[in-house]
Order: C-alpha cells, then structure tokens, then sequence
C-alpha cells in the first residue's frame, strides 16, 4: 500500500516535470525538468529491487549526462526558442494522435506480456551491485568490451567534431601553424 | 506491491511524451532532451520487466543503454556546438541545407 502511494507520488511529479518539458521555451528549464524526472525514475527504480541502477540513474544520467547538457547551453549562450506558427490541423490532430500513440505503446507491452501481473514474490530480488557485476563481468563480458571501444570512438568523434575547423587535423596533414584561439 | 502493469502504461506515457517533444520543439537541445527522456522511457520497461521474471538480464541491459546514452550525448552534443558554429542559431528550422 505505502509502495503504491508512492509510486502514483513520484509517477505523477515524473508526468508533470514531462509535461513541464515541453511548455518550457528556455531549454535550461527544459533541462532543469528533465533531471526532476531522472531523479522520478531512481525512486520508481528502488521500488521494484533495482538499487544499482538507482545509484546510476541518479549519478551518470541526472549527473554526469545532464551536466554536459548544461554545460552545452551554457556556452552556445541558448536563449529563447522561436515559435514556430503550426497549422491547424496539426494542433487539432496532435492531441488524440498522442493519446493513440501512449495507448498503442501500453497496448503493446501489456497485451503481448505473456505473464499477467502479480507474480508473488518468492524472496528478495535486489539488483545488488555484487549481482549486477556478477552477470556483467562473466555472462556480458563481450558486450561490456565492445562498449569501451564504443565510448573510445565517441571520445574521439567528440573530439574531432567540437574543435574549431583546421585545429583537428592529423600529423599527415599539410603543415598549419597552430591559430591563436580568440576568445 | 505495486502492479507491474502501472509501470508499464507509466513507461508509455513517458515515451509518447518525448516523442511529443521530439516533434514539437524547435531548439536542438531540447530536441536532444526529448531522446534522452525516450530512452529514460524505455528503461522503465527494461526494469518493470526484470522485476516480473525475476531476472536480473534486463538491468544489465539498462546499463548498457546508459552508456550508449552517454556516449550518443557526447557525439550529439558536438554536432550541435559544430552546427552552432557554422550556421550561428539552434533553431533547426534554420538548419535546412546541407552545404552552406
């Protein structure tokens, strides 16, 4: 019971900071929203035995992943978005094509869930860090391994797409002196 | 015991909500918020359905999909700032060719 108030709590604060998303225009308060439904998520997270991802959710998504958005809007200086006239059909057609939207994704995922709900629980099932690294390090090895090379290349894309143009250029590439960087 | 079937239609709402967004904003960035509270989304279902099977697979693919996430931020984020550069606005309405 106490589970269930606070799931409706923090799922109803999880829709609005949502909802608070899209109304916003300045997209710092955008940014701003969507950590309130991170941090949401972590709770609704440690209702249901996943205290790991719970941890991680808050430090690598509403941290790590959120930070880098600000810090972004922050030095691109993002005012105001521009409203953009839409047409009328599209206002009076958007609404009820996202309820189908939201009703045919839940649809999906209920009517084809082959084990109705509840299921008893038969002891505890805590996605423990100790569980979690267990699985990762042995039955997940390869995926956890393909991963580095992933964040490696996304470092170095980073990298080569955020410098300045010409800065980034290899040893091989026709001697440029370094530009003074203006400010 | 909250039924997992809430978490679920929770799980839908949210992910019809950042695909709102993706189609209805018009900043870059926020454009980028919206993928993020998709994938946020999709995690949910990931959780939710770990904790009806009572196995543990689906948090390790939760994991997975926050490093995907982070390292698709940190590309994204560079294409934005490398647009901003070339083209000076965020408004991708603006953003309509692809040469200068």
């Amino acid at each position: 019971m106490f589970q269930l108030v606070l799931f409706f709590v923090f799922g109803t604060i999880a829709v609005a900071a949502a909802v608070n998303l899209l109304a916003q225009r300045h997209p710092i308060n955008s940014a701003l929203s969507l950590i309130v439904v991170m941090a949401c998520l972590a709770t609704l997270f440690l209702l249901i035995g996943a205290e790991f991802l719970a941890a991680i959710q808050v430090i690598v998504y509403a941290g790590a992943i959120m930070v880098l958005f600000v810090f972004v809007i922050m030095l691109l200086n993002a005012g105001e978005e521009e409203r953009t006239p839409g047409s009328r059909v599209a206002r009076l057609l958007g609404f009820p094509a996202v309820v189908l939207l939201a009703g045919l994704v839940a649809w999906t995922l209920l009517a084809r869930n082959p084990h109705p709900v509840p299921v008893e629980l038969t002891g505890r099932f805590v996605g423990s860090p100790s569980a979690i690294a267990q699985l990762l390090f042995r039955d997940f090895l390869l995926p956890f391994e393909v991963t580095s090379v992933l964040i490696l290349i996304a470092i170095m894309g980073a990298v080569v797409l955020a410098s300045p143009a010409g800065t980034a250029t290899g040893p091989g590439s026709p001697a440029e002196p370094p530009a003074k960087r203006e400010v | 015991m909250v039924p997992i079937s809430y978490y679920l239609v929770l799980s839908a709402i949210l992910f019809a909500l950042g695909v709102v967004g993706f189609l209805i904003k018009r900043n870059l960035i926020t454009l980028f918020m919206s993928i993020e509270l998709m994938l946020n989304a999709v995690n949910l279902a990931f959780v939710a359905f770990a904790w009806q099977w009572k196995s543990l697979n689906g948090q390790v693919f939760v994991f997975f999909v926050m490093v995907v996430a982070a390292a698709e931020a940190a590309v994204g984020l560079a294409i934005i700032i490398a647009v901003f550069r070339t083209r000076e606005t965020l408004n991708v309405d603006r953003v309509n060719l692809l040469k200068l």
